[in-house]
């Protein structure tokens, strides 16, 4: 009952916020505060619990509700909670609340409706974290989608109407075709068993010939390339990062990002094991090719956000090889990287917007030497960069190096030109700081305040958690040990006359 | 005619005493309140009938030749009250700030919505034509209302010529049908049709062929929709409402009856040229639309690819089929009766608020009506959580159990184009704007009637797209 609660509080608070804002800017404001606050305390509440149950049971579920919802069509209100989801819904309410802290000051118009439409995207992201019945993750992919839209259409920057209308499109496009391929998935099952269902569980065991189960997968693989995004599916994403108000870029970086790599993990391997196998030497080469160009992209950017977001490419493209390499080390580097991305991701697009309030620009031409003025936010900054370089003793470290060393007993030859990605992530990050907080100073900026005590109170736990899980990742690995060994070995244990055509092919998979 | 056949018929009979009582009030004194009145209730009092009398298995029957009164008829005759309904809601405002004399305008519109319920449950050509001559000669009437302006006339004229046009082409191609048949049954085209196998003479293709081109421009698909813009631009805003909903609807579910009598799905030629139809129509509607700057023109080109969507539902055919059609059409009513009761609420004195510019910081100046529009423009574009969404899910879904994988891609592909100009209107009204278009305000309890009916019908939208098992069951129940 716990998991339905968890999306009602979110929409329920977004819909208060939404009519307590025409007495009191300041209500919804707290009201949105204490609804992703509840929130993110039950889902670390559940954590504590579900330690020792992890580790001691065989069954990775720890908790499954199920309602029917529409059942003409078999569409249940069908929710589960594994180590997955359970990490991936601590970082979306620990980020939300952050969301909702950051735009204390910076949204000032319609702030009701800004609050709905934040806790509505909140509340579709832990819906599309939850779901386990197809039809539902399609209406929560898109219930994510819409607030999203209005969030950077409405208080974005100068472009915003562009970068909203992309965003839209491609997302929307991408997603239309996921639909194609769930109905597809859903009528080969029933005609096979006779069971009219949209359930995940019950999806899962479908056997599909070759060429069926290869369209039905690039219709899944199209929403989540574009969301993730892979290299020639990212032309939404700068302008949507560089054009939403900071807390939509954090939502975006930090949480929409994953709900494609998560899609990749729970959907696409389990539901297409071989079509998976047959395309992963494609993907990882996308991959590769996504962290090397976003990573050239963002060094050559001078726009602040959209530096930072096409580091999103280039780390994403981290989670593509990660996720085609097929081991659990591997497996485990990407959920690391999805969770530390999102950390330090979204921590440097909350240092650029709260830049952005005190300059006006996002130029980073116009920067320089904000060091002497700002001592405290540059040494945030300085820590993020890092992260972001993977440097050890951080997040990011554990996650590339956890990829990387899956990926090489996969495919030596693309792991090595990722690692070059890494030598490009060292130049982008440090021109960041070279740029910004050091150098000639910008002399036009005289006011420069340095982090308040609200911006503080953001920024302080999260370079907290990014060097905590840098130096302790254990937590973590055990949360997903069980949801990502059956991942692993969904796509290993199938008939081996699937593993043998891969072999035919000259895959170099173990 | 028995007294059964009589009781039958009530339905019928309150709309026809209704616009009778209406004209004799007229005669004695001109009181928009009063007629208005008349006429919400003579719908209410007819629905009431239908759902708890006509509606009863026992109560259901056939009157040979012409009607038949089963659950899908009676379904859309339901439909086709409430749409006139809600039509009738949003008039009274609409019209008291018109000049115009007002009155006539109920006795049009009972008038039409009879005409569409007959022509919902004929099963036989001279019915067919009766039920769309009444309706016909209604709208023309209907879409030049406002005489004074130009547009108007214009738009009345346009309709006049084109769909006497048509009813000839349906005519010529009835005659031909009958001379080969014999019959202008459905049931027995269908037989004959059955007994002579699958071959079929030319003279019955030309029959047929030209009741494609009838039938084609009623629904407004392309080829046949050249008069759809114009008309849509030129009525009156509640008109618009009508020729979009109850009128294409009736048609539509007339189509689904005829080509379910005559067992049309087993003719591949008959089946390719509705599949080009709808083809031509999701695209040329969605790339027509594309450069518009009128809001009603836009919504006249969006429906032009919704009656694609929707043949495409036809086209699966089956059960499944059927369902997805009723479903789409109830999703379809209410969304489009929305927006054009939004356009109509915002109209002021001299003209229709269509232009894009109406629309722009809508969010700022009304914030309720532009979040209503807001969601109906997302229920066309066919996003979760509206009706709009389920509709769409219904059709792709008989599309995909039919295999009809060509069609249902171009609709994915159609919907992403759709989605462009419905955002590029949702962007408008989010633009922020320092001054705002004011409207000669009339008395606020004037206005309260439609902004009750668009209320109920954006609750509506939400409702059917959050739970839509209690409509799904519905349909099921009555087919």
């Amino acid at each position: 009952m716990i998991l339905p609660v968890l999306i009602i509080i979110l929409m329920a608070g977004g819909i208060l916020a939404g009519l307590a804002s025409k007495w009191s800017a300041a209500a919804a404001r707290w009201i949105s505060l204490f609804a992703v606050l509840a929130d993110l305390s039950l889902v670390i509440v559940l954590w504590i619990e579900s330690g020792a149950k992890l580790v001691a049971t065989n069954s990775s579920w720890l908790l499954d509700y199920q309602f029917p919802w529409i059942k003409e069509f078999g569409i249940s209100f069908h929710l589960a909670l594994d180590g997955l989801s359970l990490l991936m819904l601590m970082l979306t309410f620990f980020l939300g609340v952050f969301a909702v802290l950051i735009s204390w000051k910076e949204i000032q118009y319609k702030i009701g409706f800004f609050h709905f439409n934040l806790l509505w995207v909140l509340a579709g992201i832990a819906g599309v974290f939850l779901t386990m019945d197809l039809f539902l993750f399609y209406f929560f992919w898109e219930v994510m989608l819409i607030p999203m839209y209005f969030l950077i259409g409405i208080w974005g920057h100068e472009n915003k109407q562009y970068a909203a209308f992309k965003f839209f499109l491609f997302t929307q496009a991408s997603g239309l075709l996921m639909l194609l391929a769930i109905l597809g998935l859903f009528f080969i099952h029933a005609e096979q068993s006779g069971i009219y269902s949209f359930d995940y569980f019950q999806l899962l065991g479908t056997s599909l010939s070759p060429t069926l189960a290869r369209w039905l997968m690039l219709g899944f693989l199209a929403a989540f390339a574009v969301k993730l995004p892979v290299f020639p599916f990212h032309p939404w994403l700068p302008d949507a990062h560089s054009q939403a108000p900071t807390a939509g870029s954090l939502i975006l970086a930090g949480l929409l990002l994953k709900t494609g790599a998560y899609g990749l993990i729970r959907f696409v391997l389990p539901l297409f094991p071989s079509a998976s196998i047959e395309i992963a030497p494609w993907a990882m080469l996308l991959g590769v090719i996504g962290i090397l160009y976003g990573a050239m992209q963002a060094f050559s950017q001078t726009d602040l956000k959209r530096l930072i977001a096409y580091t999103s490419v280039s780390h994403m493209g981290f989670v593509m090889l990660g996720v085609f390499a097929f081991n659990e080390v591997a497996m485990q580097g990407v959920v690391m990287q999805m969770i530390t991305h999102g950390l330090s991701t979204g921590a440097l697009f909350i240092l650029a917007g709260g830049l952005y309030e005190r300059i006006h620009t996002r130029d980073i031409l116009q920067m320089g030497g904000f060091w002497k003025k700002m001592p405290f936010m540059g040494f945030i900054a300085m820590v993020f960069s890092m992260a972001s370089l993977g440097l050890p003793g951080l997040g990011n470290f554990v996650a590339e190096f956890l990829t990387l060393v899956g990926s090489w007993q996969a495919n030596p030859t693309l792991t090595i030109f990722a690692t070059i990605g890494l030598v490009a992530a060292t130049a982008y990050s440090l021109r960041i700081m070279q740029k910004v907080f050091l150098g000639p100073e910008a002399l036009q900026h005289h006011d420069l305040q340095d982090l308040s005590v609200r911006e503080k109170i953001i920024l302080v736990p999260m370079t907290v958690v990014i060097i905590w899980l840098g130096l302790f990742p254990q937590p973590i690995i055990n949360t997903v040990k069980t949801p990502v060994k059956q991942v692993v070995e969904s796509t290993t244990q199938k008939p081996v006359s699937s593993i043998q055509s891969v072999d035919m092919k000259g895959g170099t998979h173990e | 005619m028995s007294k059964a056949d009589l009781i039958c018929l009530v339905p019928l009979w309150i709309l026809s005493s209704a616009a009778i009582l209406i004209f004799f009030s007229v005669s004695v004194k001109r009181n928009h309140k009063v007629i208005f009145l008349i006429t919400v209730l003579s719908f209410i009092a007819d629905f009431i009938w239908l759902v708890s009398y006509s509606i009863k298995p026992e109560h259901q029957q056939t009157i040979e030749p012409l009607l038949v009164f089963d659950g899908f008829g009676l379904f859309n005759i339901g439909l086709i009250l409430l749409t006139s309904l809600i039509v009738a809601m949003m008039s009274y405002a609409y019209f008291e700030q018109r000049e115009e004399r007002k009155e006539e305008y109920y006795i049009l519109l009972i008038l039409a919505a009879l005409g569409a319920c007959i022509l919902v449950i004929s099963k036989h050509f001279v019915s067919l034509f009766l039920g769309l001559e009444i309706l016909s000669v209604s709208l023309y009437a209907l879409i030049a209302y406002l005489r004074t302006r130009e547009r108007s006339d214009e738009a009345g004229i346009k309709y006049l010529i084109l769909a006497a046009f048509s009813s000839a082409f349906l005519l010529f191609g009835m005659a031909l049908i009958y001379a080969v048949t014999g019959s202008m049954e459905f049931t027995e085209i269908g037989n004959w049709l059955k007994a002579s196998g699958h071959e079929m003479p030319l003279m019955m293709m030309a029959g047929f062929g030209l009741l494609i081109v009838g039938v084609g421009f009623k629904l407004g698909v392309v080829p046949f929709h050249m008069w759809t813009p114009d008309v849509y631009e030129g009525a009156p805003a509640p008109v618009t409402a009508f020729i979009a909903t109850a009128s294409k609807g009736g048609m539509i579910a007339l189509l689904v009856r005829f080509f379910h009598a005559i067992h049309g799905f087993q003719f591949e030629s008959m089946v390719g040229i509705f599949a080009a139809l709808a083809i031509a129509s999701m695209f040329i509607g969605n790339f027509l639309a594309l450069r518009q700057n009128n809001v009603k023109r836009i919504l006249a080109y969006s429906s032009i690819a919704h009656l694609g969507y929707l043949l495409v539902a036809f086209l699966a055919g089956g059960e499944l089929g059927i369902e997805a059609v009723s479903f789409y059409l109830v999703a379809y009513f209410v969304t489009t009766l929305g927006s054009f009761g939004i356009l109509a609420y915002l109209s002021d004195k001299e003209r229709d608020a269509e232009l894009l510019e109406d629309y722009r910081g809508l969010l700022w100046s009304r914030p309720l009506t532009a979040v209503a529009f807001s969601a109906m423009l997302l229920s066309l574009a066919g996003i979760p959580l509206t009706a709009g969404f389920i509709g769409k899910f219904y059709v792709v879904a008989a599309g995909v159990e039919s295999n009809l994988w060509l069609l249902v891609l171009i609709l994915v592909i159609n919907s992403v184009i759709g989605l462009y100009y419905y955002i590029k209107i949702m962007a408008i009204m989010f633009d922020k704007k320092s001054e705002v278009r004011t409207a000669e305000e009339l008395h606020p309890l004037v206005y309260l009637m439609s902004s009750f009916t668009l209320a109920i019908l954006t609750i509506m939208l939400i409702w059917l797209g959050i739970n839509p098992s209690g409509m799904m069951e519905l349909i099921k129940g009555i087919l």
